[in-house]
Parts: structure tokens; C-alpha cells; sequence
């Protein structure tokens, strides 16, 4: 039996690969990753790309946060942590008397926890001249109580002219300290204003959360018609947020396993299609040419063989450098040798095939017997090496990621695991950070896998006489 | 000559390039950054030596500097490291020095009898990557071969098809992976295990060696449910082979039982190939051993090897990567002769 009797027509493979259960999730598998590729690119802000290292873009984020799908249960909900800015989420009303105008921003925010806030902050940005505006803050509480938490002018401008300036009013700040002494009348038990997060949120009857409605409104009081408020916002500290919750470092850990899409399919497929198809030519011109050629060639396929390769991938990144580039280029010089082996033997039996044979009395050139001759017959068979070569691609730069030696500028999988491994993610329970990366990873080599193996059935002679 | 032979030859040739061209790109990515070391740590020295020397005194700094400097430049000519690293004097003495593990102190880590040295660190590790790898091989080879002749034998059933998806989802995840997992689980939210592998007892208590099996259960464990599917995936390929050669007919015409057929017959003739392949394999994911025992916090060489990462200690950086080579090459040789020994097909090919 001959290589060639086995070579199917695309259509033959088209229909067989239908029949494939397996092949069939796995292209399903597949398509649901393109599109959160496509869903990122296009939704999420390329910024959270970018800065996803630095510290500052995150800092409204809460701190290892689980997600906000935790609370479903029946146990206790935990307070959700919510960032509320003024484009989105403000009604705003202005209004002037006598010189002065009233700019108020105000937010409502529907409070049913279970517990307290974590802490709270208040942020504006302001634009004003010479004369100084005052910011005051009140809370309006589900049953009625008013308490005013914050009055205070902004600092005076430098220049004369139009100066913005951009602050934030901590749960912490002695001022919101101060003006709440003034209701601890207000409860029927010891109430601690040290602790405005508590206090401002608690029943006043008994010690425990006061669910309902809370409108908390920044009121801007400006004295020059130029002044306006620019923004405006809240930040109610929680324990969960978002869809899959936060990092150590704040980071909402939605958007990186989004962007790891992208960039563990990059990787994969460009890995695996250069180093298969580096791979089938180095086989292919092995086994054609014979002789010296193929043992010579051999011999280096037998070193590259021998290397060990997650030991050289890290000397490697350690001295010539992490970009994701080169990682890719690193994960090529070890990827190809399998396929050259296998294209050899394959090159071996066709040819001496009839029709090899008749090309070559006929005159052609070998490169033209190679391209056109013999490697369009190993086609399918790469298609399906490709495939099945794409997991290791993935683990292999997640396994570097994970060493801490992955490309320090981008988002990966094996990236976020690497942090959740030095902040110790798993002894401390923050398994939000662990499982989604991880699943993302095997999900992602599973698809190919299946792929690989249903196209690898159907086009591999060896396979197909099993 | 012998076809046997002249295989042993080819291979043994082989052996030797996989070692030297490692050694080889080894020194020469890290060869710049050897040599800075070694001059830092010689001044080192040098400035220890006029510290402690009472004989020796200076009037001014700049004397004392300048007897810091000639004397260091001395025994960095003396030690010939004025030469670049790549010239060939130079570059053979650096290998020679990798192979024999000479690769003088490390910068950040001690062993734990409190030596600095780049050897005893690193020998001092191999034992207990040695010890949890081989025993997890053990392990996952016993129950592969048993599982693999029980789907093999009943090909087509729900436990085989049951056992080719575990084979083919097991090894998509990586085991590190797993590990992460496994400590969340039996660690923090059932404590069972320790969370982290690197006993506590000092290694000079009697009760450190049942203290150290006892931190090897979760890291064993772990590798062991990752590993076993995919092996007995394989060995049921072997053994579906065997038994549909005819001299099982023929066992089963002469009414041997079923069981002693699969288990006795097809298994011995098809274990062979199936533990040098694991064998091989094994050696090959020996790379992974280093995360993994990052992962748990296993006191071997993977271990090593991540905190040298996370130091650059190069010189650690550089044993590890030449020891590990030797391991794996050995064994892929070692695998390669046993199975052409067995198998004659290998030879000729």
C-alpha cells in the first residue's frame, strides 16, 4: 500500500471531517475563540491592552475581588464594588441664584448586601479661576435620614486663569470624620463616624446594613461663570467585581483572559504553521534527495531531537530577550523536527512513484519535482499536523509565561497564572484567578487537538489502517 | 560490523553532539555575562583580602584602590580572563569547567549544609526531583499498563471511549496547571496536604525523610492523574495490536482463559515498546518538572531553577540547564538501545 492510493480528494476530506463528532467541537470550540477575538478587538479599549502592567490604569479596581456571580447563592451577599463616573452614570442638574450656581451630580445606588462597604471615595475634576468653589457632599438614606458628609472649598487656582484640578475624597478623610459627629444622634446604639463606611450605611435601629436606595450627590457651588465640573464620580468599595473579578494588582481579570485570546491563537498557529511547514520542506528535501543529503540531514534532526527543549527555551529568553516575537521564533527552532521525520518517510515511498520518476526523465528541475510534485501530496497530512501542533505551542509559551519569562508588555494566560502563583493565589482560595486562565489554556489546545486528531484520521494512511 | 553495533556507534556519536552543542550554545548566550561574574567576584576577594589583612596599610584611598585594582587585573590575567570568552582557549576551558559542574558560587542561594557552592546546590537537589519523578513514572505505568489492557480488551466499550477523551482533555491541560488546582482543593479548602511542598523539619532530624514522602503526596498525586490516561491510551494501542496476532487465536483456541490472555500473554509482549516509550516521554517532560515543583514548592531542581530565574543567578542558571541536558540525553540513549536491542525493525531504519 502506497502513500498515494491514500491521498483523498478536498471533498472527500470535507465530508469525512463532518462525520467527525469530536472534529466538529472542536471547530466549535475554535469559532466561539474567534469571536471573543473579534468581541475584544472591537468592544473592549485597546487601552486595557496596553497598560494591562500598569498599576495606575487599575486603581479604581478593587483588590483581589471574586467575581460578582458568587453572590447568586443563598449565603450572605457580599457588597459588589461599583464605579460610578458621571457620563454614565450622574443625573445632573444646575441651577443659579444671586451670582452663585449650583452644578449637583447625583448617584443612586441600590445597596441590598449583606455587608459593609470595604471603603468609598469621591472623585471630581473641576475647572475654575480665581475664585475658590466649594464641594459639598450629602447622602440621602433609604429612611429619610440626610447626612451632609463633606463640605470643603477646593484649593486656591496658582494661575489666575483656568485651572483644572482633579482630586479624590477618601472614606478616610478626617473632614467626612468631622461632619458625621454631628448624627451619631441619629442611632439608637454607639455609632464609630471614624468609620464612615459603617456608619453611613448602617440601620440606625440596630447594628446591622441598612438595605434600600442611597442617593449620595456632590453639589458644586461655583462663583465665576467660566468654572464647570468636568467629572464627577464614586467609588463604592466591595469584595466582587465584574464578570470574573479582580487581581492582586487590581486588574479586572475579564479583560485579560478576552485578550489572551487573541495572543495564545497568534501564537499557537504561527508557531505551528512555520515550524510544520519548515519541517515538511526539511523532510520532504531529506528524503528526495537520499544519500548524504538525507544522512547528514538526519543527523542534525536527531540533535534537535535530543535538546532539551523547555531548558534552552529559558536560556534563550533569558539572554536574547522576551518579546513575543522572539518567543515565537524560539518555539519554531524546536517545533519542527516530528514533522521532518514523518515527510521523510512519506518522501521516501513517493519517489519512486511512477509519475516522480516520469518528471524527472522528463527534465525537471528538482525544486519543481519537490513544490509541485511531492509536497502537494503531504497537503492534508500538514493541515492536520499543524493542527495537532498547536497545544504545545500554547503550553510552551504558557510554560514560559509562567517561569516569569514571557513578553512583560502583553496580556497572556500563563502570564496571569504566573502572578496568581508568586501572590499565592491558590493557598489563599482566589480561585477566580486560577481556574478561568488555566481552562482558557486547555480549552484553546483541546479545540486544535480535536481538530487535529479527526483531520489526522481521515488523511494519515497510518492512522486509518488502525 | 554488527548492525547492533554500528547503531550503538551512531548513537553514542550522537550523544555527545546533543551534549557538546548545548554546552556549546550555552556558553555562548551566556558566555559575556560568566565573565563579568567571575571578575566581580575576584575583586570581591581581592577587597576582602585588603579588609582583613592587618600587614597591609594604605595612607590614602586612592593607594588602597589602586592595590585593588592592580591586584585584581593580576589574577584576572593570571586565570586568563583578559581573553574574550570566545577565544578558543578561553572557550574550551569554559566548557570543561560546565562539565565537571566547576561554575564557582552562587550568588543568592546555599545548600542546605551551608556551602555556596554551585555543585553542592545543585547536587544536593537532584535526589528529590529523582525521587519524585521516578516514583510518579512508577506509578503511572503500573496503572497505565493495567488500564490500557482493560480497555483494550473491551475496545469500542464505554471505558474505552471514556479513557481516549480522558487522553485526549488530559493532555491539553497543563499539569501545572493542575497543580495550582490540586493545592486549592487539598490545601486551602480541605486541609489535607500542605500547601507548600519544602518540608519544615530540618534535614538532619531523623523524622525528615517521612516528613518529606508525606510533602510528596499532592505533587505525586498530581502528576499521576494528569499522566495515567493518556499512557493507558497508548498501551491499549499496543496491546489491540497484539491481540489480533494469531498466536492469541491460538491461545484462544486452546481455551486459555480470557483474562490470563490479556493480562499474561498480550501485556508481557506488548510492554516492551510501551515502557521505553514512557521512559522516553518521561524524559522528555522532564523540562516540565520544573514547573511543576515550582508549583508546590518541591525542594529539587525545578525549583531551583525557578528561584535562579527569578534571581538570574547564571551560574546556577547554567548547571541546571547542563545537568538536565545529561539526564535527558542519557535517558533518550538508553531508551534508544533498549528499544532497538528488542526491536530489530529500529536498526535497519
Amino acid at each position: 500500500m502506497t502513500a498515494a492510493a491514500e491521498v483523498l480528494s478536498r471533498y472527500e476530506i470535507i465530508r469525512e471531517f463532518r462525520r467527525s463528532k469530536s472534529g466538529l467541537v472542536g471547530i466549535a470550540i475554535l469559532l466561539s475563540l474567534i469571536i471573543m477575538t473579534i468581541y475584544s478587538a472591537a468592544a473592549v479599549p485597546l487601552e486595557s491592552f496596553r497598560q494591562w502592567n500598569s498599576p495606575n490604569f487599575w486603581i479604581d479596581l478593587p483588590k483581589a475581588a471574586a467575581p460578582v456571580w458568587t453572590n447568586f447563592g443563598f449565603g450572605p451577599k457580599i457588597p459588589e464594588h461599583m464605579v460610578l463616573h458621571a457620563a454614565d452614570d450622574a443625573s445632573i442638574s444646575s441651577s443659579s441664584e444671586g451670582g452663585i450656581r449650583t452644578v449637583v451630580h447625583s448617584y443612586t445606588v441600590n445597596f441590598n448586601y449583606d455587608s459593609y462597604p470595604s471603603d468609598f471615595m469621591l472623585l471630581y475634576s473641576v475647572r475654575y479661576g480665581g475664585t475658590q468653589p466649594v464641594l459639598q457632599v450629602d447622602v440621602l438614606r433609604p429612611d429619610g435620614n440626610e447626612f451632609q458628609i463633606y463640605f470643603a472649598s477646593l484649593p486656591s487656582s496658582q494661575q489666575g486663569g483656568n485651572n483644572e484640578f482633579s482630586a479624590r475624597v477618601f472614606s478616610t478623610d478626617r473632614a467626612i470624620e468631622e461632619s458625621l459627629r454631628d448624627y451619631t444622634g441619629v442611632f439608637a446604639y454607639r455609632q464609630d463616624p471614624s468609620r464612615p463606611q459603617v456608619m453611613i450605611f448602617a440601620d440606625s435601629q440596630e447594628n446591622k446594613v441598612l438595605k434600600g436606595t442611597y442617593v449620595i450627590r456632590e453639589t458644586f457651588y461655583f462663583f465665576e461663570p467660566n468654572d464647570s465640573v468636568l467629572d464627577s464620580g464614586v467609588i463604592l468599595g466591595g469584595k466582587v467585581y465584574g464578570l470574573m473579578g479582580t487581581d492582586e494588582l487590581r486588574r479586572d481579570l475579564a479583560i485579560g483572559i478576552l485578550w489572551g485570546a487573541p495572543v495564545a491563537l497568534f501564537i499557537g498557529l504561527t508557531v505551528s504553521i512555520a515550524a510544520i511547514l519548515i519541517g515538511l520542506i526539511y523532510g520532504v528535501v531529506a528524503g528526495y534527495k537520499g544519500n548524504r543529503t538525507d544522512e547528514g540531514l538526519m543527523r542534525i534532526n536527531d540533535v534537535f531531537y535530543c535538546l532539551p527543549t523547555l531548558p534552552l527555551l529559558v536560556i534563550l529568553s533569558v539572554t536574547v530577550g522576551q518579546s513575543i516575537f522572539l518567543i515565537t521564533g524560539f518555539l519554531v527552532i524546536f517545533g519542527w523536527v516530528g514533522m521532518a521525520k514523518i515527510s521523510r518517510s512519506i518522501a521516501l515511498q513517493l519517489k519512486n512513484l511512477q509519475y516522480v520518476e516520469a518528471a524527472k526523465l522528463m527534465g525537471q528541475s528538482d525544486f519543481n519535482i519537490i513544490f509541485r510534485h511531492i509536497i502537494p501530496q503531504l497537503l492534508p497530512l500538514t493541515f492536520a499536523s499543524i493542527a495537532i501542533a498547536v497545544p504545545a505551542a500554547i503550553l510552551g509559551e504558557a510554560a514560559l509565561s509562567f517561569l516569569g519569562l514571557g513578553d512583560p508588555t502583553i496580556p497572556t494566560w500563563g502570564q496571569i497564572l504566573h502572578e496568581a502563583n508568586t501572590a499565592g493565589a491558590a493557598e489563599r482560595g482566589l480561585w477566580w484567578w486560577i481556574v478561568p486562565p488555566g481552562l482558557m489554556i486547555a480549552i484553546t489546545g483541546l479545540a486544535f487537538a480535536l481538530i487535529g486528531n479527526a483531520l489526522d484520521a481521515i488523511v494519515n494512511p497510518r492512522s486509518r489502517r488502525m | 560490523m554488527g548492525g547492533f553495533s554500528r547503531f550503538l556507534l551512531k548513537r553514542s556519536i550522537n550523544m555527545v553532539i546533543v551534549l557538546f552543542a548545548t554546552l556549546v550554545l550555552t556558553v555562548f548566550l551566556l558566555g559575556s555575562t560568566m565573565d563579568k561574574i567571575l571578575v566581580d567576584a575576584i575583586r570581591v576577594n581581592v577587597v576582602e583580602e585588603v579588609n582583613y589583612n592587618r600587614d597591609l596599610r594604605f595612607s590614602t584611598a586612592a593607594e588602597r584602590q589602586h592595590y585593588i585594582d592592580e591586584h585584581t587585573d593580576l589574577q584576572v590575567k593570571t586565570l586568563g580572563l583578559d581573553e574574550p570568552w570566545y577565544s578558543p582557549k578561553r572557550f574550551t576551558n569554559t566548557v570543561l569547567k560546565v562539565m565537571i559542574l566547576d561554575l564557582g558560587k552562587s550568588n543568592y542561594f546555599t545548600s542546605d549544609s551551608g556551602s555556596s557552592n554551585v555543585r553542592d546546590i545543585i547536587l544536593e537537589r537532584v535526589p528529590n526531583t529523582v525521587l519524585l519523578f521516578t516514583t510518579s513514572t512508577l506509578i503511572i505505568t503500573v496503572i497505565g499498563l493495567y488500564l490500557g489492557a482493560f480497555v483494550a480488551n473491551r475496545s469500542g466499550s464505554l471505558w474505552d471511549r471514556l479513557n481516549s477523551a480522558f487522553a485526549v482533555f488530559s493532555s491539553s491541560f497543563p499539569t501545572w496547571w493542575v497543580g495550582m488546582l490540586m493545592i486549592f482543593a487539598f490545601a486551602f479548602a480541605y486541609h489535607i496536604f500542605p500547601a507548600r511542598s519544602t518540608p519544615l523539619t530540618p534535614p538532619s532530624d531523623p523524622a525528615y525523610a517521612l516528613d518529606l514522602l508525606y510533602h510528596m503526596l499532592l505533587p505525586l498525586i498530581t502528576i499521576v492523574i494528569v499522566g495515567f490516561w493518556s499512557w493507558a491510551y497508548i498501551v491499549r494501542y499496543f496491546v489491540v495490536g497484539v491481540l489480533s496476532e494469531d498466536y492469541i487465536a491460538a491461545k484462544r483456541a486452546a481455551g486459555i482463559p480470557e483474562k490470563r490472555i490479556v493480562y499474561s500473554h498480550a501485556l508481557k509482549n506488548a510492554a516492551l515498546p510501551i515502557v521505553t516509550v514512557i521512559a522516553l516521554s518521561l524524559a522528555g517532560s522532564f523540562g516540565g518538572a520544573i514547573i511543576v515543583e515550582a508549583v508546590f514548592d518541591w525542594p529539587g531542581m525545578g525549583k531551583l531553577y525557578y528561584d535562579a530565574i527569578g534571581a538570574l543567578d547564571i551560574p546556577i542558571i547554567i548547571g541546571l540547564t547542563y545537568v538536565s541536558t545529561v539526564i535527558f540525553v542519557i535517558t533518550v540513549f538508553l531508551t534508544d538501545i533498549v528499544y532497538a536491542y528488542f526491536d530489530p525493525r529500529v536498526k535497519v531504519a
